[in-house]
């Protein structure tokens, strides 16, 4: 840390700053939802809003980042760069910060900024909040979240109407608690947040072709890095099985009228969905799918985020072995079907009609945000 | 060489957790356990032992029942234990923590050809955080998700890196600090010879008194008053209600349903 | 009188049960369905140290106590019977004997493989023949000294592991003038020449535990083979019998607990007439009744266990916690399927592989008739 840098003088620091993840040339979404988000925060806070990116030959992306909302975006570009290292990256990004001081500092949580933010925030004598699904600076915002979002009596509590500090609330506890969490006595507020979780605005041309670029001097040579990477690789499609899985795609006795139908529908989703496919007790014992596909008392007991149950009725033994799923959504003929008893959300309709509709309308809903 | 493993004691979060009428967790509904992250760095630092014959050090920030699972982790075949323990302590976010355990690891002393192994994250605070920062604060490069790890005898440490939909081959040198996940290796149970063992393997306890003038530790910065972040309010999301049927079976609907799944971020 | 566990004991306790619910509650089902051997369980519990772990490490054990061999066979047997009775078997009543009754040279060779160092040797226990069950006096095996060696002849039936086991301890009549004074104890390897496997026994439970008949045509057994003095085999039985006793409570104990845990899972999620079947008081009043006794035949079991490791005699003890435990493990588990309705009939569900497995435990290992003789004989 630079010997004059003190991140207890909070009047120093000004203006929003996002870290711009690229990963081979290519901008990671999270970098467009953040400073979506941070164009908020900028103008609650009445500053402005700048990204940095680092890479290299990566300037060209610093318009799409402007299209978001970004003031400015600092272009660090260097061959040293060109893939994430957490010595290369901590380094540029605490002499930037240390440069430039800005109040906040935002990440994406992704692998590679739940490995550089922390380190940077130790640099930096700061603090970091990690996982963050929902950011306020003003106050009046943050207590008409709380409204919605929690079963506090927000009306019979003290507010500081004034108060500017970042508030970043995040689940903690496996996600049983949300906290709200903020850095009073130190600068930048740091917070990685989770991709997916910030809505991206929309690409404004005009807003792309106006921000400024700005490519500052910074230090960086070999001596700096103590790890080598020695490749980049994609991984091979993993088998991913019914117990670890976080989505799941079961299908029932309503698939009978056309078995190979059915389980290409439901394949079809949990494809779409990167879930894995399941099955009550009958698709198995009726030859449909092999066993390792059965959810119930004498299959497996599941415990995904999702449960989808296309064409289940919801036997005990079924229920046994997925009822403490997060949330369980269920598509059955008959309404008197006990799966509804214990889905979170139903529809009474026919499997056949009704899952090709929700592939169309995921599809549709993921298309819709790519294109803003 | 040694291999110096951080453990944390957590409530356990995954199975039935129940909320009082407050709206606060009820902690005391919730077994401990340890945090399941750090099974897989005690196992990663035992298969290097079973190899090399190293030694390996368990070291915890925590309050006194921390001690049931640094036994445990002898029991598992670590050699030493070490319980960092202090009021001065409590309350400590991330960056706080940090520094208190890399005073600690400063303490034993870390040699050039050591290596210290975290969990990635704890299953309470969620965070990742803390072992990055004391990768930091003891000045060693860090590799975190590792999901394979070889170590050559020349200190060589080659890690499998994992990103969300591939990895990276990253190469470093002891001494250094690596994060792992669960993939990585399934934790070996304690043998009833280890079990036996454990309470007679050395054990001992790093308070305030002994790490407070270490040149790592701010005491501005530590415990609940000192840490940089704050709880503002914490509070539990509203329970879940009784399910919903859907109006109609058409394309609205299924609209209407993945709108609903996709704001609540489980698609 | 504290039964509270030390430190280790819970520690060990712990480890079973983490290791029975990941490793063995998977394949408990599949296991009584196949009756396979589960030789992949075996494997990791002599890893484990579980195997022969109240010998001394001199020998290869763990230098575990009585309890904590009791907690294990109990824990296992909480998800599989057919797995804690292996297990049982093998501590109770071929390492136990062999550890108290054998030469140096006999404990030297035979309790480390038992133990799982080098060869990982299963042990079985040869008494019971077709003309001596309870009745066990009736020895008609016989062991003629020739020269160097015993040369047995005779079958022995219901032995468990027989067709896995490497190392049994087997009666056999030395003097058959004698009665049971001229009854002597051997250490036999499934290697002798002689020694065959016969007829594998179909069982009502108890599945993955084979039980098997055990023939000995010309076996020749070497003379330093023979366990403890000439003529004092049977008392070295009885004596065994009151340690495997302990063992075969503990299974008992651990399955009367595996169905009453099932039932309370079950009586919870099961709704009949409105509300879950755990709200109506008769319910609530069995499972009350069955808790406590289950906490009662747990006292006798330990208490069975402190006069054991205090090196006091336990016959009674033992008598009365194997007597106990296995009535209650039938009455809990005809019980606790009664809850389950007709899904508690079918295999969908474990009650019934439970109630199965938990009748034998009335019958081996002296029947509750015996139980109730070696009670009253030393009472009355």
């Amino acid at each position: 840390m630079a010997a004059n840098y003190n991140s207890a003088d909070i009047a120093a620091f000004k203006n929003v700053w996002v870290f711009c993840e690229q990963r081979q040339g290519k901008l990671m979404q999270t970098s467009m939802e953040l400073i979506s988000e941070g164009r908020r925060l900028a103008d609650e806070l009445h500053v402005d809003l700048c990204g940095i990116l680092l890479g290299d030959n990566v300037a060209d992306m610093a318009k799409d980042l402007g299209a978001y909302g970004a003031d400015k975006i600092y272009v660090c570009e260097s061959p040293l760069l060109k893939d994430y290292t957490t010595d290369g990256y901590t380094k540029v990004i605490v002499d930037m910060i240390e440069e430039y001081k800005p109040e906040v500092m935002l990440f994406g949580a992704s692998n590679i900024g739940r490995d550089l933010a922390p380190r940077c925030a130790a640099r930096l004598h700061t603090g970091l909040c990690a996982d963050c699904t929902h950011l306020d600076v003003d106050v009046e915002g943050y207590v008409q979240f709380l409204r919605g979002a929690s079963t506090l009596d927000v009306d019979s509590m003290e507010w500081d109407y004034a108060n500017r500090d970042l508030k970043m609330t995040r689940p903690a506890f496996g996600g049983h608690l949300m906290a709200t969490i903020i850095c009073p006595r130190f600068r930048p507020a740091m917070a990685t947040v989770r991709p997916g979780v910030m809505k991206k605005g929309k690409y404004d041309a005009a807003k792309a072709a106006a921000v400024e670029v700005i490519k500052p001097e910074f230090s960086l040579t070999e001596a700096d890095f103590q790890t080598k990477v020695l490749s980049v690789e994609k991984a091979a499609r993993k088998i991913v099985d019914l117990i670890g899985a976080d989505i799941i795609v079961s299908v029932g006795r309503g698939i009978a009228s056309d078995v190979e139908g059915g389980i290409k529908l439901g394949q079809e989703l949990a494809d779409l969905l990167g879930g894995v496919l399941g099955g009550s007790r009958v698709t198995i014992d009726s030859g449909w799918l092999s066993s390792d596909h059965q959810v119930g008392q004498t299959g497996k007991t599941v415990r995904p985020k999702l449960y989808i149950a296309l064409g289940i009725s919801g036997s005990i033994q079924h229920k046994a072995g997925m009822s403490e799923s997060g949330c369980i959504v269920a598509v059955n003929k008959n309404e008197a079907a006990p799966i509804f008893e214990i889905a979170d959300y139903g529809i009474v309709g026919d499997l056949f009609k009704v899952t090709p509709m929700l592939i169309e309308s995921i599809k549709a809903m993921r298309a819709e945000k790519e294109a803003r | 060489m040694k291999i110096i493993v951080c453990q944390k004691q957590v409530p356990d979060t995954s199975g039935k957790v129940a909320v009082n009428p407050d709206g606060t967790l009820n902690r005391a509904s919730m077994m401990t356990i340890t945090n399941p992250d750090d099974m897989n760095a005690v196992e990663a630092a035992l298969k290097i032992k079973d190899a090399t014959g190293c030694k390996v050090i368990v070291i915890s920030m925590g309050p006194p029942p921390a001690e049931g699972m640094l036994r445990e982790a002898l029991a598992m075949g670590a050699d030493e234990a070490i319980l960092v323990s202090g009021r001065e302590f409590g309350g400590s976010d991330t960056y706080a923590t940090s520094q208190i355990l890399a005073a600690a690891i400063t303490e034993i002393g870390l040699d050039p050809d050591d290596l210290v192994i975290c969990g990635r994250q704890a299953i309470d605070g969620d965070t990742a955080q803390v072992g990055p920062q004391i990768a930091e604060k003891i000045n060693v490069p860090q590799i975190s998700y590792a999901a394979d790890i070889k170590l050559d005898a020349d200190g060589t440490v080659t890690v499998q890196r994992m990103l969300e939909d591939g990895f990276m081959m990253i190469q470093t040198h002891t001494p250094c600090l690596l994060t792992c996940i669960k993939e990585l290796n399934k934790p070996r149970y304690m043998s009833v010879e280890g079990i036996m063992a454990s309470y007679s393997k050395p054990y001992q306890v790093f308070d305030y008194e002994r790490l407070k003038d270490s040149p790592l530790i701010d005491p501005t910065t530590i415990g609940l008053k000192g840490s940089p972040t704050n709880i503002l309010k914490s509070f539990t999301p509203p329970l879940k209600g009784a399910g919903m049927m859907l109006e109609g079976n058409g394309r609205e609907t299924c609209d209407k349903l993945v709108g609903i799944l996709a704001e609540k971020h489980i698609i | 009188m504290d039964f509270t566990l030390t430190k280790e004991q819970a520690m060990f306790k712990k480890m079973i049960h983490d290791f029975t619910e990941n490793e063995i509650r998977p394949i408990a089902a599949d296991t009584d369905l196949t009756g396979d051997y589960p030789a992949e369980t075996m494997d990791k519990l002599f890893d484990l140290g579980i195997m022969g772990m109240t010998v001394p490490k001199e020998y290869g054990g763990a230098g575990a106590d009585g309890f904590m061999s009791a907690i294990a066979i109990e824990e296992i047997s909480k998800v599989c019977a057919s797995t804690g009775d292996i297990v049982a078997g093998h501590n109770g009543l071929c390492v136990a004997p062999i550890l108290k009754h054998g030469t140096e040279e006999q404990k030297q060779k035979y309790l480390p493989r038992l133990c799982g160092k080098g060869r990982k040797s299963v042990g079985g226990f040869c008494l019971t023949e077709p003309n001596a069950g309870s009745d066990a006096s009736k020895c008609t095996t016989v062991a003629k000294l020739e020269g160097d060696h015993y040369v047995l002849n005779g079958a022995k039936i219901f032995i468990t592991s027989g067709s896995e086991a490497e190392v049994f301890v087997v009666m056999a009549m030395t003097d058959p003038s004698k009665g049971t004074k001229g009854i002597s104890a051997f250490i036999v390897e499934n290697t002798f020449p002689g020694f065959s496997v016969g007829k594998h026994e179909e069982k009502m439970g108890l599945h993955g535990s084979h039980t098997t008949e055990i023939v000995f045509t010309d076996c020749i057994v070497p003379k330093e083979n023979m366990l403890g003095k000439e003529g004092k085999g049977f008392s070295l039985a009885l004596g065994s019998l009151d340690g495997g006793r302990i063992g075969i409570a503990a299974q008992s104990l651990g399955i009367a607990e595996g169905a009453w845990n099932e039932c309370k899972e079950y009586i919870n999620s099961r709704v009949q007439f409105g509300k879950p079947i755990a709200k109506f008081q008769n319910t609530q009043f069995v499972m009350a009744d069955l808790y406590t006794e289950i906490e009662a035949a747990r006292l006798l079991l330990y208490n069975a266990c402190a006069k054991q490791a205090r090196g006091e005699r336990f016959t009674v003890e033992a008598a009365m916690a194997k007597l106990t435990c296995s009535e209650l493990a039938m009455k809990a588990t005809t019980k606790c399927l009664q809850f389950f309705g007709g899904y508690g009939y079918t295999r969908d569900f474990p009650m019934e592989r439970m109630m199965r497995d938990a009748k034998i435990t009335e019958i081996y290992e002296g029947t509750s008739e015996i139980q109730r003789v070696v009670i009253s004989s030393n009472v009355l």
